[in-house]
């Protein structure tokens, strides 16, 4: 373990370059909007990306409605839950969680863990912030353009995604392809800082070995962001080609409404293998940054150290390599060659054996340890139960032939929404409620914290864990009103019912989070800078929460890994990373 | 101590439902008990995973709660117990996916004796195409496609003659013979998904998919769409009838052929233009 923890102090390189001065911002509007700091613009993403996942919530409450009381909605017809589910989806997965994790968590997170001042590229970091905003408003946009938005489906598979049997088939999916095409550029140009800062810009003595998990997952998943968008971007510009100028890249000869069209010659699963190359990595570009979080958060607050470190960051690194080999098992149904479902199925369940090791990990970090029982504790409990659910679950579906029956029914919906919607939510919530302080100063309310906890947690579970059930029955995806089927019994349709209130009351308790940190900026408890007696470098900055630059006139120098909870010997229960060994032998010697 | 009690109470009440849910898959109608089967095994597998793990937490949560003088072990590894785990879950891991790519290999592998069966989807509705006496399905064309040749079936194939066409009606198959079931769309993707026989396939403009299955059990089956189709995807319904072999031949005898429609087609534009004339 020396390579991790303390070494002596001869292992601190003596600095190479003098640092370079940072942009200072002028005015007003230079440092609170076209902020080039990496925590302004932190926060900047977040807000934008909590925003418009607020749509996608109430998206989710018009879904659930129709869903669990057909037809007494007058307002919802079955091309608008097509146009709800589509927007929903890509809203959540994309413009909510990938840029809450990398743009929020990232931007906040990776400079002040590392020890550097700021991102190595400010003025790209501020670039990338708007173009994704403007992203944002091209996908809202959509929502006003005659025909509505698009309802192909958040996959968009062609050839139905730009025919006219599809609900926004006008302005609806060339703003969705364009929007994603912003997002793309957007997330790059910030994608890049990311990297660059990790490796480059890590202070003396921050070796990749003690760096936290928390900056290795989101620096993994960066990397593979920046590997797996291209194939969405080009295959949304593919698809916009299809479309507006009449190229076939993903359109055979078909009749349209029985017309012939003048497509011919496309393969619309060139488009399906292009879209999961980026959508299976994209899983884990969401995976991985929760679980860097969920390990900081458990070690922080059971006290302890996280176990097998060493072990957690390969399994990070395989499972961002292996996630690269897996994306045909979203295709198993596709039609594509058989054969291919022994290889992919396979990888795919191999990837459960680094992933396991996470969970086994966590779960051994709570031994002996000494548990808190904080909110952001019960959160990254709740991410273990619900991610360890969703993944079993994917075993299931991994497995080509099991895989048959159950897909594109709600079993694929309650699957994805356990391991990629609540459990990185958890984290989210988790990490929230962890860094708030930092970024404000002060703490978030504790009861209200509790409420939204138990509801959000108990009843997510509700909604999902039963929705199994439905799929295993048969009970497609994608249906706005299953009507009058033979093999559906009516108690299935209480069961929807169920969930759909279920869901309401979740969607409730958000208002209460939202609340909350609204309310706890002005009236919060004050945090003090380290409230949670954590040993990472953000919780070390002189001023809390940290001014221009992070770290006053010295930059901190790093001598032992994030971990160092509660070692033998040692006068408090823990031990920063910046503070040198001499000093932890005289407090060892008195105590 | 009670989020303790709580944590316990979710793995419990996973299993108390999954042991009484109502929600369960149909009464299979195929040979794929296989399938059903390696499920089974794989809810075994992961069901045990997932109560001990959380059966874990919730004992950690009590028993190393915070206390007063409480202090936190520090062990940053252990390679022998990591190592274990590793070999546990790949054993695992093994056990599911063996037999899973054992039924995969027979769920690609079409028997000899297959009948083939065509089946086509368009925007909103099904169509099917069973071979004639000859035992061959003629070619098809989405070019082909008019009023009159819905399914763009070649007129100058031989062996599409006396294929016959099914439109706007059921699927008769035969009971206890394998069928090789011919996937193809005219428009977009669909899946012709009937949940007892468990098999699903995409239908994909441009291309011919297939699967096989026997059918096991008589009765009639609700055919659904299962790879969204736009507006009208929900309601993209139809009817597969499995009977005994007497009763399908009776079905077939009513059954018409590709020449026979379109000669009734032939005759009736030729009505039209005497008409208008």
């Amino acid at each position: 373990m020396v390579d991790v923890r303390f070494d002596t102090i001869a292992g601190i390189p003596p600095a190479e370059v003098g640092e370079v001065d940072l942009y200072h911002p002028r005015s007003w509007w230079t440092r609170y909007v076209f902020s080039q700091d990496a925590k302004v613009i932190a926060v900047q993403y977040s807000i934008t990306a909590m925003a418009i996942g607020m749509v996608a919530l109430v998206l989710s409450w018009l879904m659930r409605l129709q869903l669990g009381f057909p037809g007494t909605f007058s307002f919802i017809d079955a091309n608008q839950y097509l146009q709800f589910i589509t927007m929903h989806g890509m809203i959540m997965v994309i413009y909510l969680l990938t840029a809450l994790f990398l743009g929020g968590f990232g931007n906040y997170l990776i400079p002040l863990m590392v020890g550097a001042r700021d991102m190595v590229f400010p003025y790209v970091n501020m670039l990338s912030y708007w173009v994704y905003l403007l992203a944002v408003l091209v996908l809202a946009s959509t929502f006003f353009v005659p025909g509505g938005p698009t309802g192909a489906g958040w996959t968009l598979y062609p050839p139905q995604a730009i025919l006219s049997g599809t609900p926004g088939q006008d302005g609806g999916i060339i703003l969705m392809l364009a929007s994603l095409i912003l997002f793309i550029i957007g997330f790059t140009m910030g994608g890049l800082n990311y990297v660059v800062t990790v490796l480059q810009a890590r202070t003396r003595g921050m070796t990749l070995m003690r760096m936290p998990l928390t900056v290795w997952g989101i620096f993994t998943a960066t990397v593979m962001a920046l590997l797996a968008f291209p194939a969405l971007f080009v295959a949304s510009v593919m698809l916009l080609f299809d479309r507006l100028l009449g190229t076939s890249f993903f359109m055979p000869t078909l009749v349209e409404m029985g017309e012939l069209t003048k497509y011919g010659g496309g393969s619309p699963i060139l488009f399906q293998h292009l879209f999961w190359f980026f959508g299976h990595p994209e899983v884990y570009i969401v995976a991985l940054p929760a679980f860097g979080i969920i390990s900081d958060l458990i070690s922080t607050h059971a006290r302890k150290n996280i176990f097998g470190y060493r072990m957690m960051v390969w399994a990070i690194v395989a499972i961002g390599a292996l996630s690269f080999i897996v994306w045909a098992h979203h295709m198993y149904v596709s039609g594509m060659h058989p054969y291919f479902g022994f290889f992919f199925a396979t990888t795919t369940l191999i990837i459960a054996i680094p992933t396991a090791i996470k969970v086994y990990n966590w779960v051994l970090t709570l031994w002996r340890g000494d548990i808190h029982l904080t909110i952001p504790m019960l959160f990254a409990l709740a991410f273990i139960i619900t991610f360890v659910n969703g993944g079993l679950t994917g075993l299931f579906l991994g497995n080509v032939v099991v895989d048959v029956p159950l897909s594109d029914t709600m079993f694929v919906v309650a699957h994805f929404h356990m391991v990629m919607g609540i459990a990185p939510i958890m984290a989210v919530f988790g990490g929230i409620y962890h860094w708030y302080p930092k970024v404000t100063g002060r703490m978030l309310n504790e009861a209200l914290g509790q409420f939204h906890f138990w509801v959000t947690f108990l009843g997510a579970y509700a909604v999902f864990f039963p929705m199994h059930y439905l799929g295993l029955l048969g009970m497609p995806r994608r249906y706005h009103d299953i009507g009058e089927t033979a093999f559906i019994p009516a108690s299935a349709h209480d069961l929807n019912a169920f969930m759909s209130v279920a869901a309401l009351i979740v969607g409730f308790a958000q208002l209460v989070f939202i609340f909350n940190l609204i309310w706890s900026l002005f009236k919060g408890r004050e945090a003090g800078g380290n409230p949670w007696r954590a040993t990472s470098l953000e919780w070390q900055t002189p001023e809390t929460p940290p001014g221009h630059g992070n770290w006053g006139k010295e930059l901190p120098i790093v001598y032992r890994w994030a971990y160092d909870y509660s070692v033998p010997g040692a006068a408090r229960d823990f031990i920063p990373q910046n503070e040198p060994p001499a000093k932890l032998s005289a407090q060892g010697a008195h105590p | 101590m009670a989020v303790a009690i709580i944590l316990l109470l979710v793995a419990i009440a996973s299993v108390v439902f999954h042991l009484f849910s109502p929600w369960w898959w149909t009464p299979l109608a195929s040979n794929w008990s296989y399938i059903d089967h390696t499920i089974t095994l794989t809810f075994w597998i992961t069901g045990a995973v997932f109560v001990a793990v959380v059966a874990f937490m919730a004992y950690c949560v009590f028993r190393f709660r915070h206390q007063e003088g409480r202090q936190a072990a520090y062990n940053p590894e252990n390679k022998r117990l990591e190592w274990w785990l590793s070999v546990g879950t790949a054993i695992g891991v093994a056990a599911m996916l063996a037999p899973g790519l054992v039924v995969w290999h027979q769920f690609v592998t079409v028997p000899a004796g297959a009948t083939e069966v065509e089946v086509m989807g368009q925007q909103w509705q099904w169509s099917y195409r069973l071979p004639g006496k000859d035992g061959r399905l003629g070619t098809s064309d989405a070019r082909l496609v008019s009023a009159d040749n819905p399914m763009g079936l070649n007129p100058d194939d031989p062996n599409g003659k006396d294929d016959i066409v099914i439109q706007n009606d059921d699927l008769h198959l035969v009971l206890g013979k394998p069928v090789k079931v011919l996937l193809r769309s005219i428009d977009v993707l669909h899946d012709f998904y009937v949940p007892e026989f468990r098999a699903k396939m995409d239908m994909i403009p441009g291309s011919v998919t297939y699967y096989w299955f026997t059918p096991t059990r008589t009765g009639t089956f609700e055919v659904l769409c299962a790879e969204l189709c736009g507006a009208a995807h929900a309601q993209m319904r139809s009817k597969v009838v499995v009977e005994e072999e007497k009763e399908h031949q009776a079905w077939l005898e009513k059954q018409r052929t590709f020449a026979e429609l379109s000669e009734q087609g032939n005759v009736s534009k030729a009505t039209y233009r005497i008409g208008s004339e």
